[in-house]
């Protein structure tokens, strides 16, 4: 699979090495899922730095996994969206409407160390 | 001879592999890479669309030229069930499939010319083209 999970403290982070197929986006939705409540993890990053396009249907898992978190009591960030997928995703009309976004890892480690700060249970 | 690819789209794994050949084509036209990105994008949605509806297709990707300006074909084909309103599946969020209904009209949206000729029982065929700037 060209997803991988790691575990740091209370986050997940999935760092996606290559495209992705359909099939494997939902594989990484089912293993997030699972692993959150096995780790009790409070926070989930998907890191997208490496795929060069995001489509209606790696929008919709994206969706998929960042609510499915918050049902499971973590928040989700994704991070690392290049700019032309970003701009793409625009043009098609697609959106990740009341997601949390980072620029980068490092950011999206702070953002949910802030939340964190914050009280988890206050989001 | 202006080039000219082909690309069997059988299954979900055929999506990335066409989005792949596309851009490799598009990069070797001399498009940008946020042009690159928008005909990936409209690839990866319209055969899905086969994947989806119809189980099997083809794309040919060409090169096209209309005397001043390069550019990139992308027809669709597909012996499946055929669209029966084509107009309400242009409509954006609308999706028999479970998906988010952004697929048709998107591809449309970031390609410069799109066709579609689909009828229930004759298949579905998609041409779509982007020029370069």
């Amino acid at each position: 699979m060209a997803a991988t999970i790691l575990k740091q403290g209370k986050v997940l982070i999935a760092s996606i090495q290559a495209a992705l197929s359909d099939r494997e986006l939902i594989e990484l939705r089912d293993a997030f899922a699972d692993r959150v409540g096995r780790f009790r993890s409070h926070g989930v990053i998907v890191d997208v730095t490496a795929l060069d396009v995001l489509d209606s249907f790696a929008t919709r898992t994206l969706r998929d996994i960042a609510y499915t978190a918050k049902l499971r009591g973590a928040t989700a960030v994704v991070v690392g969206i290049q700019p032309e997928v970003a701009f793409a995703m625009v043009q098609l009309g697609l959106s990740l409407d009341g997601i949390a976004t980072a620029l980068d890892l490092e950011e999206g480690m702070a953002l949910l160390a802030a939340i964190e700060e914050d009280g988890p249970r206050a989001r | 001879m202006q080039d000219e690819a082909q690309v069997a789209v059988e299954s979900e794994s055929d999506i990335v592999t066409a989005r792949q050949r596309v851009r490799a084509m598009a990069a070797a036209l001399g498009f940008s890479s946020t042009d690159q990105t928008l005909i990936a994008l409209a690839v990866s949605e319209i055969a899905r669309n086969i994947v989806s509806y119809a189980t099997r297709g083809l794309i040919t990707l060409s090169e096209v030229d209309d005397g001043g300006r390069a550019g990139i074909l992308i027809v669709a084909h597909d012996d499946g069930p055929g669209i029966a309103d084509v107009e309400l599946a242009m409509r954006d969020g609308y999706s028999t499939a479970r998906s988010l209904g952004m697929g048709l009209p998107g591809a449309k949206r970031v390609t410069d010319e799109f066709e579609i000729d689909s009828a229930p029982g004759h298949g579905t065929t998609i041409r779509m083209t982007k020029w370069r700037p």
